[in-house]
């Protein structure tokens, strides 16, 4: 009985937060389903006519979809924005795939001259914020003409140094012992890499990737820094420019935005986890 | 000694292409960076420190500087202290494993939101007009203009929390794990109580998790320009004013020399807490 009234007792402000965490979430998917005669009787007062408060409904009265018809049938920006974020989101991946995954590798499992200043490189870079940084991106981009493509996003996304430092931190815990035992059967190094480190390693490639693909959903300094052509812009971009007049259909724009996010949080949850946790703690 | 120096080589095969990659978009233009800001940007002749005199003497860098200061030292320790009690709160009713991950999946959600899909939700939320005055007046406070008044700190102090309170609970999580379960059986079988337990043990313990987890947000909250324009885009109230606003405004009007000097300050300012993190990782391997 007393150990069931303390649990309550911490429960209750731990759920509280939890749904306070939520809410946003739970909003923008409401807000989808609502008509945007709905919504704007309940926002009027922040439209400017009238006094009193905004109020919200966590159900809407008359559920409709004609907004997320509107915003799939009827609005091309938001596709050509859409597909730019997801552009920028697979190239950042794909090169981290391709370079920052042997990087990781060399930098975990050889020792050869230089390579604590490499180390030191990658750990340095990734701390560093974007305004450090964002002069020297400029000043590369700018040489190689690329400045105002797509381009100007990707290939710095694809060698930034977070990715491979988390992948880093998991190849280091792969045994020696396993990779010694392959070496004795004839295998070569290459092979050592693909038929054990990227298999023992995986959970640290897919928790990078997860931590990747999130930050490319929500990059916004770059965007707003290297892209001049508003038919580039990724969706962070675009979102903020619909006026609160078309509260309905930016709801719903909104929402749509968050779905691929959404999904690969629901799904790789653990690996982000295992991601946050790898970056930050040694233990 | 020959296959040694073949696996060196292999080695350096491996990290090779992606390093030439940060080299040529990171650090070999950082250079360049570096020696910009001790050159005039017109005519690019040597002119010592007056590029960071000007940065210095710049009525927005400082306000900017300070804000920033401010930000960490209000934000830094109500991050820390509540992802703390949310973190021994989830360990207290890790029994029930469902209600566990269902909390700890909440806490991290506002991670994988887009802070692009929370801007109109936060337009609505605190304006004059807005969900949260109608709450503050149904309880008879005065509402505030919250995004035109110096309240706008306070809300970008709120936002930066809920973005991130649940990667610092997944660390603090971990920390907490990794003091073993059989210390805390044999203090209970002493007679020590839930707070000694506590004191006496879980804290001693972490003192490494605790440093690692205090630095990393540190410089974690030097990248809070995202919730800022969450809040406010990209021309927010002075209150809010951070180094990226100033940043893009500088690079607006092509003062490149200024933004070089401002950017080695930083630089400068990020490499110690970096430094004493690493120093950190080291010593606890």
């Amino acid at each position: 009985m007393r150990k069931n009234r303390k649990r309550i007792l911490i429960g209750i402000p731990l759920l509280a937060a939890a749904v306070f965490a939520v809410s946003p979430v739970l909003f923008l998917l409401t807000g989808t389903f609502m008509g945007t005669r709905e919504i704007a009787s309940y926002i009027g007062p922040v439209l400017g006519d009238g006094e009193g408060f905004a109020v919200f409904r966590l159900i809407p009265l008359y559920p409709t979809l004609a907004n997320v018809v509107e915003l799939l049938l009827d609005s091309p920006e938001f596709f050509q924005m859409f597909w730019n974020t997801a552009k920028i989101t697979c190239g950042v991946l794909a090169g981290q795939l391709a370079f920052g995954t042997p990087a990781a590798w060399g930098l975990a499992r050889y020792t050869f001259p230089g390579k604590k200043k490499i180390y030191m490189c990658y750990i340095l870079l990734m701390m560093m914020p974007f305004q450090v940084t964002m002069l020297s991106e400029y000043l590369v981009l700018d040489g190689m003409g690329l400045l105002d493509t797509l381009w100007a996003i990707i290939l710095p996304g694809a060698f930034s140094t977070f990715p491979p430092f988390i992948m880093y931190r998991f190849f280091c815990g792969i045994p020696e012992s396993l990779i010694e035992a392959a070496r004795v059967d004839g295998a070569g190094e290459v092979v050592i890499f693909f038929k054990i480190g990227i298999p023992v390693g995986s959970s640290g490639i897919i928790s990078a990737m997860v931590l990747q693909f999130l930050e490319c959903q929500s990059m916004i300094e770059q965007p707003s820094v290297f892209l001049k052509t508003k038919s580039l812009w990724p969706l962070a971009l675009y979102l903020p420019e619909i006026g609160l007049e078309e509260a309905g259909f930016a709801l719903c724009a909104s929402f749509m935005a968050l779905i691929p996010a959404m999904c690969v949080f629901l799904c790789g949850q653990e690996y982000l986890e295992q991601g946050i946790v790898a970056a930050a703690i040694r233990e | 000694m020959d296959r040694q120096k073949r696996r060196k080589a292999v080695g350096l095969c491996f990290v090779l292409p992606g390093f030439m990659g940060v080299a040529v978009f990171y650090l070999i233009p950082f250079l360049d960076v570096f020696r910009r800001s001790f050159v005039t940007a017109v005519g690019n002749r040597f002119c010592g420190f007056r590029n960071y005199r000007t940065v210095f003497a710049n009525a927005a860098f400082r306000l900017a500087a300070g804000n920033t200061l401010t930000f960490l030292a209000v934000c830094l320790p109500l991050l820390l202290a509540l992802s703390l009690l949310a973190a021994l709160g989830l360990s207290a009713v890790a029994d029930n494993k469902r209600l566990y991950a269902v909390l700890k999946g909440a806490y991290l959600i506002p991670l994988a939101v887009p802070a692009a899909s929370v801007v109109l939700l936060w337009k609505l939320v605190f304006d004059r007009h807005g969900f949260l005055n109608g709450v503050l007046d149904a309880f008879g406070i005065a509402g505030k203009d919250w995004m035109n008044s110096g309240a706008a700190f306070g809300v970008l102090v709120f936002s930066y929390i809920w973005k991130n309170m649940g990667y610092v609970v997944v660390l603090w999580l971990a920390g907490l794990a990794s003091v073993p379960e059989t210390l805390y059986e044999a203090a209970r079988v002493d007679g020590a109580g839930r707070w000694d337990c506590f004191v006496r043990i879980t804290i001693p313990l972490m003192r490494p998790v605790i440093f690692m987890i205090v630095v990393i947000s540190l410089l974690n909250s030097f990248k809070v320009f995202r919730e800022a324009w969450m809040v406010a885009g990209s021309y927010p109230e002075d209150s809010i004013y951070l180094l990226q606003h100033i940043f893009n405004n500088w690079f607006r009007d092509l003062s490149m020399d200024r933004i070089a000097a401002a950017a080695v300050l930083l630089c400068i300012a990020v490499f110690g807490p970096i430094r004493l993190l690493q120093r950190c990782w080291e010593d606890s391997r």
